[in-house]
């Protein structure tokens, strides 16, 4: 009975390509899990949003309403909404089922980068490069924000929310943490315009990429820098950054074509996955398991740890 | 005085006190009758089964029984075991109401009869006697009271051994004299005890001529005042038919006792008096004299007020026995005389106390002096104390703390002249004023600390004589510095100017109870820090070392120093009237700057160093409060961490109004009200620069006055790689012919007029300027195929030196020089619109092409034609201008170009090569531009 544990596996790397979906809507500006990792969203340069499946590659709605290349878009935790932003300077808030608009927000002053869901799906927190983020409420039927948080000084990239925490990132070169619950601003100067912005898995670091291609590390809570990754390139393209479902790895696009991924802890260059020869533009991590997103240009391929030979075979007859 | 306030704690309150009445209280509604429900001990109503039926305490639905009904016993009886009659007891019959302790059979160990010292209930008893005379057979109570037990309690138990019989008084037998004074006195009866009716036949006067003089009396018994309450509505004095009277013949009363209502005794002791003279028949007050009657009485009856006593205490009678108690001054006087002829018989085993009980002695209170006045004045000490020579500061604190041992006597206050305010204030017992009371105090810290340095220097002469003042401002008299009396461990000179701030800050500042309390959670460390706080309001200088605790070591303390100053600094006092008044400028006089928002109070340089060192934290984290809204927090279910505030935002935050989107937003205004805004520096954001040095080429009024603001300010500003990378592509070549500029003029007029517009249709310009140049109306696809290839390379030259070349930031005016040189054939126009856009830029949505254009042909052509499709209808005349000047473009730039080559590729197959450079190395890149360069000049 005193068997001793078996040594944990090392953390495995999505490294190998499963799917390739052609998303048939231009350039896919996003790709994003919904909130259990099933489905995908793909934000089309073409104005349209298209719901996939991720384990049968089949496109199973589109939404179409925006007047302009959709940027980003988050689903709620019950899966019954989603939020989507455009460079149409909107933010709709979609029906998943019917497909219908049931919001469509205009505010902003120009074209709205990021857009998140917070944990209830009451707030949809879109940031914009105007340098405010909105929050507009999905409870009522007010088309006025509930609050407009002004205080970044130019265009904000990418907006993450974590319980009571609001994470943006700015091409002022700030992050800037809004903590709701303390009533405090914290800004992290990095210089360097940042283009993504992401928490870890225990709410502990945040994850900042910038245009100098360097992806850092900080800790939330002093705002020191617990690790910096460096290699990929990242110089003139809003690219995305994420974590590993485990905290393990830090991934980041490239400009190079390749997925960089790191680790955590030491830093160093673990894998680096070629997804193409153009731009990787985004990326999206499954909340559990170890599976990958990227889009690049107008496909988004399914990345894994194991090779699934069957599914393979059936693509390839 | 003691003995007073220890009565009044052995009251003993029973029972709820009444509530208060007050008088102008409205009268409570009474209840009403559906209201008045009686409940049990538990709360549950209780039902009234009727008087006769159980009344509150019937069982299930009226019976007796429970819910189960009633078990009868059984009976069984056999010849072994007879069965024995079933025995109950009275407590078979009763309920817990019953066992209670107003219940009949109370069940509670209460103190029997025999041990109570309760009187006999005489009115009771009186009344059941008159209650027997007036039943149908009287006189059956009376043969009741001879059946029931003697029934005496303990103190008369012991009374009677001690000689006492019935009937008599208590205490040491008396001569007849006293008894006979006494009795004259008895005439005299006290208010509410009728006199008895019948006629005053004393008999004390037969007494007396018995009386010898060797015998003594038992003293007469006290009567006790009966305070019966009034029952009936009759008047004061009245007294009904009497029965026993009316029924029973003045005959039968002497002829036989038993049956009289009152015996002998009793009426004695009653005080009543025997009537001589009855009649029979009913009598009474206010029954008038019948028919039949000879005599004719007085029928009414005259109460004289002579009976009664009109003065309290006045006549007192011989033997000085008021009421029913001897004042204690009378047995006192008496008391050693008597002990001798005290006759009563003692107790076995008790003797007469030789000595009376000992008086409690009551010391009385200190006589004042003449001259003391009660007025207690505080001395501030503690300089004069450490100021002793000899007397180490430690010891000076436990003295002082102990309140003055040592405490040498201050030189006596000369006068009210020589008060101060604040002096006179605190005798005069007024409030402190709120507000600095220096000029100090309104000062900034860094001037402050300045002036108070050229004092110092100026003052620093070592004085031994602790009362030589210094004359400083908002020093108050009491407190003077004491110079002689170095703090024994002279503080790190570096806090030294902070504890010079946090002296200056907190100096002559009121002590308020909304003081911020840092270290609450140590409350040790709380006190020693008000203790310091309280030090530095005096203004004493080494108010840090004297609070400090000796006890710790050298390093905490050090530590605490340290955090005292800080925390003094920074939660100094801000709360004065006059302060509130005037606002501290933030800056020095400078019209060129705007009011920077709070956020921007750190240095960027100082931040860009610390990110170059890599030294992220403390120097680059800057956190500020921030108000949010209420609903948000509710909808993030997080409670409102400042409630009550209705800031929402960054407080006292002024927007940037030079941000281009904020122009954007009040166009409207701005248009309306005109004045042109003075050159500010608005947002420094990398990415206006881009922008404003591409509109500073432009005629455009709006355009140029912002690149006017901007260049001025953040041309030094080094600009990071990616927007130089942008730069360099809109650059203009010098190559352009002026009729192309002219015509870019015009375009810019036009959207000048969009300007005037909603920021939304600005932008709609601005980005459909750029969308329509990506779709364009290229009608042969398969051209577009094979230029796009040759074409693309071409194009996608500058752009990958660009992209090279701009890694090195330092050298961005050469690179762009050498850019400006080598994107002759650059396509300006589009690109520049696009790069209007802020922020990273997205990666170009056909950027694969290049790389696999085998595979992704057809989806990409399909997608183009959805573009232009739906361009095409929405500008039609920007395309239209558009499109001649790329021709002319074209014309320019690749000769041997085929001029039925579709413009629309250029956007996109420049925005492919931008994607796919990455892949390029320098070398290939080399090679290009040799083609490139071959190609031209052929």
């Amino acid at each position: 009975m005193a068997f001793p544990l078996p040594r944990p596996q090392a953390p495995q790397l999505p490294q190998h390509l499963i799917r390739t979906i052609d998303c048939q809507q231009g350039a896919v500006r996003a790709v994003r899990f919904n909130a259990d990792g099933n489905y995908l969203l793909s934000c089309g340069s073409d104005k349209s949003l298209k719901l996939w499946s991720v384990s049968r590659g089949t496109l199973l709605k589109t939404y179409s309403g925006h007047g302009y290349e959709v940027l980003d878009a988050d689903s709620s935790y019950d899966n019954s909404l989603i939020c989507s932003c455009s460079s149409d300077k909107t933010v709709i808030l979609w029906d998943v089922a019917t497909g219908q608009v049931t919001r469509k927000l205009r505010g902003h002053a120009g074209k709205v980068n990021c857009v998140q869901f917070n944990e209830e799906a009451t707030v949809m927190l879109s940031g914009s490069i105007d340098g405010t983020v909105r929050c507009w409420d999905t409870r009522s039927r007010r088309y006025e924000p509930i609050q407009v948080l002004d205080e970044a000084r130019d265009s904000i990239s990418s907006i993450k929310v974590a319980q009571h925490e609001l994470l943006t990132g700015c091409v002022d070169g700030r992050v800037r943490r809004y903590d709701l619950r303390m009533g405090q601003l914290h800004v992290d100067f990095i210089s360097s315009p940042i283009t993504c912005v992401c928490f870890s898995q225990d709410g502990q670091c945040t994850l900042s990429s910038s245009l100098d291609s360097t992806v850092r590390l900080l800790d939330k809570s002093t705002g020191e820098m617990l690790g910096e990754y460096t290699g990929h390139k990242m110089k003139g393209y809003k690219l995305d950054c994420c974590l590993s479902n485990k905290d393990t790895h830090v991934l980041s696009c490239s400009e190079d074509g390749h997925v960089y991924c790191w680790d955590l802890v030491e830093g160093s260059l673990t894998l680096k996955l070629p997804v193409g020869k153009a731009v990787v533009q985004s990326l999206s991590f499954h909340p559990t398991e170890t599976r990958l997103l990227t889009a690049m240009e107008g496909r988004v391929q399914v990345w894994e740890a194991e090779p699934e030979v069957i599914e393979e075979e059936g693509m390839a007859t | 005085m003691a003995s007073d306030g220890d009565s009044e704690e052995d009251f003993v309150s029973y029972g709820t006190p009444l509530e208060p009445l007050e008088e102008d209280e409205p009268l409570k509604k009474p209840i009403p009758l559906h209201e008045q429900t009686v409940k049990d001990e538990k709360g549950r109503y209780k039902r009234f089964h009727g008087a006769f039926t159980g009344g509150f305490s019937a069982g299930y639905f009226n019976t007796v029984g429970s819910k189960e009904g009633w078990a009868p016993s059984t009976f069984v009886s056999s010849r072994q075991q007879k069965a024995e009659k079933p025995r109950s007891r009275p407590e078979d019959f009763m309920d817990e109401e019953d066992f209670s302790e107003h219940g009949i059979a109370p069940a509670q160990i209460t103190t029997s009869q025999e041990f109570s010292s309760s009187r006999r209930d005489e009115a009771a008893e009186k009344a059941r006697a008159v209650g027997a005379q007036a039943a149908l057979i009287p006189g059956d109570t009376l043969l009741e009271e001879f059946i029931a037990p003697a029934r005496s309690s303990v103190g008369v138990e012991l009374l009677r051994q001690m000689g006492w019989r019935e009937g008599q008084g208590v205490g040491p037998r008396v001569k007849r004299r006293a008894r006979r004074q006494r009795a004259e006195s008895g005439a005299r009866v006290h208010s509410c005890v009728m006199p008895p009716a019948g006629s005053e036949d004393s008999e004390d006067d037969d007494d007396e001529e018995f009386a010898p003089e060797n015998v003594t009396f038992a003293p007469k018994d006290v009567t006790p005042v009966d305070f019966t309450p009034r029952s009936g509505l009759q008047g004061l004095g009245y007294r009904g038919l009497n029965p026993g009277l009316a029924l029973l013949g003045r005959g039968a009363a002497e002829h036989i006792d038993l049956f009289k209502p009152q015996s002998e005794s009793r009426s004695q002791l009653f005080g009543e008096r025997r009537s001589g003279s009855r009649r029979g028949g009913v009598a009474g007050q206010a029954f008038g004299v019948g028919a039949l009657e000879d005599d004719d009485e007085d029928v009414y009856h005259r109460d004289s007020m002579s009976k009664y006593d009109t003065v309290l205490g006045g006549e007192e009678p011989g033997d000085g026995l008021y009421g029913w108690t001897a004042p204690q001054q009378y047995t006192q006087r008496t008391g050693r005389s008597r002990d001798a002829s005290y006759l009563g018989k003692i107790l076995e085993g008790f003797t007469l106390a030789q000595n009376p009980a000992k008086e409690k002695t009551v010391f009385p209170p200190p006589s004042l002096p003449r001259d003391y006045r009660p007025i207690h004045r505080f001395h501030p000490s503690a300089p004069s104390l450490s100021s002793l020579p000899g007397v180490s500061p430690a010891l000076a604190e436990a003295l002082r703390t102990s309140r003055g041992h040592m405490v040498k006597e201050e030189p006596q206050q000369g006068g009210r002249h020589q008060l101060d305010s604040g002096q006179r204030r605190a005798l005069l017992g007024e409030d402190s004023l709120q507000g600095p009371t220096s000029v100090m105090e309104l000062l900034r810290p860094e001037d402050r600390e300045r002036l108070l340095n050229l004092r110092n220097a100026s003052t620093k002469t070592p004085t031994s004589d602790s009362h030589s003042a210094v004359p400083a401002a908002g020093l108050r008299a009491g407190s003077t510095v004491a110079a002689s009396a170095p703090p024994p461990s002279p503080s790190p000179s570096s806090s030294g100017s902070q504890q010079q701030e946090a002296l200056a800050a907190w100096r002559g500042v009121q002590p308020s109870s909304q003081t911020f309390k840092p270290f609450e959670k140590n409350p040790s460390k709380q006190a020693r820090y008000e203790l310091y706080l309280s030090r530095l309001r005096q203004g004493d200088r080494d108010a840090l070392e004297q609070s400090l605790d000796l006890g710790m070591t050298e390093w905490e303390r050090s530590r605490e120093r340290e955090e005292f100053v800080r925390a003094s600094i920074l939660y100094r006092p801000s709360s004065s009237s006059l302060s509130s008044r005037f606002t501290r400028s933030k800056h020095l006089e400078d019209d060129d700057t705007v009011e920077v928002s709070q956020e921007e109070k750190g240095d960027v340089d100082d931040k860009e160093a610390a990110v170059r060192m890599k030294l992220f934290g403390k120097l680059t984290r800057e956190t500020m409060e921030w108000h949010p809204d209420k609903l948000l927090c509710k909808r993030f279910n997080v409670p409102d961490p400042f409630p009550g505030s209705g800031l929402v935002g960054l407080p006292k935050v002024k927007r940037d109004k030079f941000s281009v989107f904020n122009f954007l937003t009040v166009t409207e205004s701005r248009e309306a009200a005109a004045p042109p805004k003075p050159p500010e520096p608005g947002k420094k954001s990398r990415w206006d620069v881009s922008e404003q040095k591409e509109e500073g080429r432009k005629g455009d009024p709006l355009s140029e006055m912002l690149s006017t603001a901007r260049t001025q300010t953040s041309a030094p500003a080094a600009l990071p790689a990616p927007t130089s990378s942008g730069d360099q592509t809109e650059v203009k070549s010098a190559e352009q012919p002026s009729s192309e500029k002219k015509e870019g003029d015009e375009e810019e007029e036009q959207e000048e007029e969009e300007d005037s517009r909603p920021p939304m249709d600005l932008f709609k310009a601005i980005f459909a300027s750029s969308e329509s140049s990506s779709s364009s109306e290229g009608e042969s696809d398969k051209e577009e195929e094979d230029t796009t290839k040759d074409g693309g390379k071409m194009e996608s030259q500058p752009q990958n030196l660009f992209n090279i070349t701009s890694s090195t930031t330092s050298s961005i005016a050469s690179s762009s020089q050498t850019a400006a040189a080598a994107s002759s054939q650059a396509p300006a126009r589009e690109n520049e619109q696009e790069r209007a856009e802020f922020g990273p830029k997205l990666p170009p949505p056909a950027a694969y092409r290049g790389a696999s254009i085998g595979e992704e042909k057809h989806s990409k052509r399909s997608r183009e034609r959805k573009h232009k499709s739906k361009k095409q209808h929405k500008h039609k005349k920007e395309k239209k201008k558009k499109k001649q000047k790329k021709h002319k473009h074209k014309g320019k730039q690749k000769k041997s170009k085929k001029e039925a080559s579709d413009s629309s590729s250029e956007d996109t197959d420049v925005d492919e090569d931008e994607g796919g450079d990455g892949q390029v190395s320098t070398d290939e890149l080399l090679k290009r531009l040799k083609s490139v360069r071959s190609h031209q000049s052929c």
